[in-house]
């Protein structure tokens, strides 16, 4: 259960090596978080000294669980893996994707529709089946890893993007759809965060870190937004970029 | 024929107004409907809800029933010649003290506020301002009807071990349906009040002690944010109910007419209460307070209840809500005490209802909060930065002390840290295990504890 201070007990990873998800989940278990539960589709080893036995460094019981974000009907066993473990899931992140390289999906249309299949159909399965659970608790948070890519989409990136964009809104329909349920979607939306699944790319304007998207994610859980920007300026620079006209969209770089 | 009790969704949270959850409201009519309620528990279980006075998630039920048993029609009757009182549970000690107190008889336990219902009052095993005196709440009941998890009602008294897992039980071992209890016979409805500044702690636990071997009721307001020589002075109030002799010849002894109740508007922002605020008052209500000890009569009403006078008071702590600490630590650990005060005093914890009490001998509840010692309760904004560390290292030095927190008053306790703070735990598990073996009675406390 969530307490009076915004303190939660459990928390589902799903996308176990993300490391905005990580960061927000050292956080939480930090904060008094007892048992996590990290859903990746390769497993870390035990032994190695990886995310989970940090995590139990800090005290939290943690359970690795397969999850393959591009197998849509195995998510719903893996919630209930879960809850099975954990109990009532208080937070449960969605923050698996790819990147990929839009030079590469113009050429590999494959690969390109494959990427699609992770970072969008497989947020709706996954989401729904979270949904699901948490209907039936009745509480929890839902947090959703979107990007400013898809609050418009930009030819440098437009596969991402569009699926950034699509995971926006049903994020933001999920969100009213549970409305009433007492259960909430949060919805994220990083800038550029420097990290491993950009360490090939030119750095962006205005960038952040996965600990300052984490330490952005866990303050919108204790307060209870909706909408959490990281950072928080970049909701007023997407005020404007969204009026540019077409033509100077367009010719953006990046 | 019968029909189901009338239910409705409701988002549902505690007197501090903090983590609400939703959840099925059940307005059981009669004995049966509470039969009929748990018979038909839904998978996420059910729990009792009186009228909300609980601070924290104690009678909340996320996805689960919740019942409302205030809604069940309130029926009393009075034993003048064994001085006890059978009521349902969700009679409430105002409706109880405007029935009884014209006739002479008092609740022999009352809480900061009337507004709770017997079967809370049993539930939560409350204390007041006479523990010292008298015990909690539970130490006056002499039987209860309790519907258990197999949808009977079985009525058990203190032989029972399942009486006493109900008494501080926090509703997990069933629905309460109602009680016979003893009262206090009263000859007024006055009380002989006195009132007395302190200089700083030591001075309030030295005349808190003395106070205890004159007085039934006493306690001590505290000024938290007085820091340096100052810290932990307050006031003192001792009283009694006053005889018949302490009125003017020809005042109505037994008139108990509380006065009509202002309100607190539905919505004020959140900060109205910060150091500024606080400090002012802190500085006025101990400048208020007699030098020497000066002897007063006063109705009930001001004397137990002071803050009944303002409807929904709760809401000035604006729409994050606030929780409210309260701790106890046995008798030997003053200086566990010391240090707490002195650690809320210098981080400024801005509380502006800090109030000390020295506890007498508990019950044989395994899960009931009073002990021998002392124990300090304080309403906090839920906003302060820092709070939620601060209070666990508080937690830590409680438990270390041998002290605990209050089930009733609590919204953020770590479930790690009961066991430690209540050695009976698992006696207590165990009968509630053998009581509802399916753990058909939930709440979000007992989630977040693993009650």
């Amino acid at each position: 259960m969530r307490n009076a201070l915004g303190t939660v007990d459990t928390v589902l990873l799903l996308g176990g090596r993300s490391e905005i998800g990580l960061a927000i989940v050292e956080r939480l278990v930090r904060d008094g978080a007892r048992k996590v539960v990290l859903a990746a589709r390769e497993r870390p080893a035990e032994s190695d000294g990886g995310p989970a036995e940090r995590l139990r460094e800090l005290g939290a019981d943690v359970l690795a669980v397969d999850f393959d974000a591009a197998r849509p009907e195995t998510h719903a066993a893996v919630i209930d893996a879960a809850a099975e473990f954990a109990g009532d899931l208080d937070v449960i992140i969605s923050a698996f994707g790819v990147l990929g390289d839009q030079a590469r999906y113009d050429a590999d249309p494959v690969a390109a529709a494959e990427s699609v299949q992770v970072n969008l159909a497989g947020h709706v399965s996954a989401g729904l089946a979270a949904a699901r659970r948490l209907r039936e608790q009745r509480h929890g948070t839902l947090v959703v890893l979107s990007s400013v890519a898809g609050v418009r989409v930009r030819r440098a990136n437009f596969v991402y993007g569009a699926a950034k964009a699509g995971l926006d809104g049903f994020a933001q329909g999920l969100g009213d759809a549970l409305h009433d349920s007492g259960a909430r979607v949060m919805i994220v939306r990083p800038g550029f965060v420097i990290g491993r699944m950009t360490a090939h790319l030119p750095r962006g304007p205005m960038p952040t870190t996965p600990g300052a998207v984490a330490d952005a994610v866990v303050a919108g859980l204790r307060e209870g937004r909706r909408v959490v920007w990281a950072p928080a300026a970049l909701r007023l620079v997407w005020v404007v970029l969204r009026l540019l006209p077409r033509a100077v969209w367009r010719r953006l770089r990046r | 024929m019968t029909t189901d009790p009338p239910t409705r969704d409701a988002r549902l949270s505690g007197w501090g107004r903090t983590a609400p959850t939703r959840a099925r409201l059940a307005a059981p009519r009669d004995l049966a409907d509470l039969a009929a309620l748990v018979a038909k528990a839904p998978p996420r279980g059910l729990i009792a809800r009186g009228l909300g006075r609980s601070y924290g998630d104690a009678a909340q039920n996320a996805g689960g029933v919740v019942v409302d048993c205030a809604a069940l029609p309130p029926r009393w009757t009075l034993d003048e010649r064994a001085g006890e009182v059978t009521a349902t549970a969700g009679v409430s000690l105002h409706d109880l003290m405007r029935a009884l107190v014209p006739r002479g008889w008092f609740v022999p336990v009352t809480p900061g506020t009337r507004y709770v219902t017997v079967g809370g009052a049993i539930a939560a095993d409350v204390h007041g301002k006479n523990h010292h005196a008298d015990c909690s709440f539970g130490a006056h009941v002499r039987s209860l009807t309790l519907v258990t998890a197999d949808g009977r009602a079985r009525v058990l008294g203190p032989g029972d071990p399942l009486f006493w897992a109900t008494v501080g039980g926090m509703g997990l071992t069933g629905l309460i349906a109602e009680a016979t209890f003893g009262l206090i016979p009263i000859e007024t409805s006055r009380m002989r009040a006195e009132t007395e500044r302190t200089r700083d702690l030591d001075h309030t636990l030295e005349l808190m002690t003395a106070a205890d071997r004159s007085h039934r009721y006493t306690v001590a307001w505290i000024d938290l944010l007085a820091t340096g020589a100052r810290t932990g002075r307050g006031v003192i109030t001792r009283g009694d109910h006053a005889r018949r002799d302490d009125l003017p010849r020809g005042t109505p002894a037994l008139d108990f007419a509380p006065g009509t109740r202002l309100a607190a508007p539905p919505y004020l922002p959140g900060g109205l209460l910060n150091r500024l605020t606080v400090r002012a008052f802190n500085e006025l209500w101990y400048a208020r307070a007699p030098r020497r000890r000066r002897a007063t009569i006063q109705p009930i009403a001001p004397f137990f209840h002071p803050l009944d006078s303002v409807r929904d008071w709760n809401r000035i702590y604006g729409p994050r809500g606030f929780v409210q600490y309260q701790f106890v630590v046995p008798t030997g650990a003053e200086d566990t005490l010391r240090r707490v005060v002195a650690r809320l005093a210098e981080r400024g914890v801005v509380s502006f209802l800090t109030v000390l009490k020295r506890f007498g001998a508990g019950t044989p509840a395994p899960l009931s909060f009073p002990m021998p010692g002392w124990t300090l309760a304080l309403d906090i904004p839920a906003g302060l930065p820092g709070l939620a560390a601060l209070l666990r290292e508080l937690d830590e030095r409680v438990a270390a002390a041998g002290g605990r927190v209050y089930l009733a008053k609590d919204a953020r306790l770590r479930a790690d840290m009961l066991p430690a703070m209540y050695p009976r735990l698992d006696e207590w598990r165990k009968i509630r295990r053998g009581a509802d073996p399916d753990g058909r009675f939930r709440s979000d406390l007992a989630r977040r504890l693993d009650l």
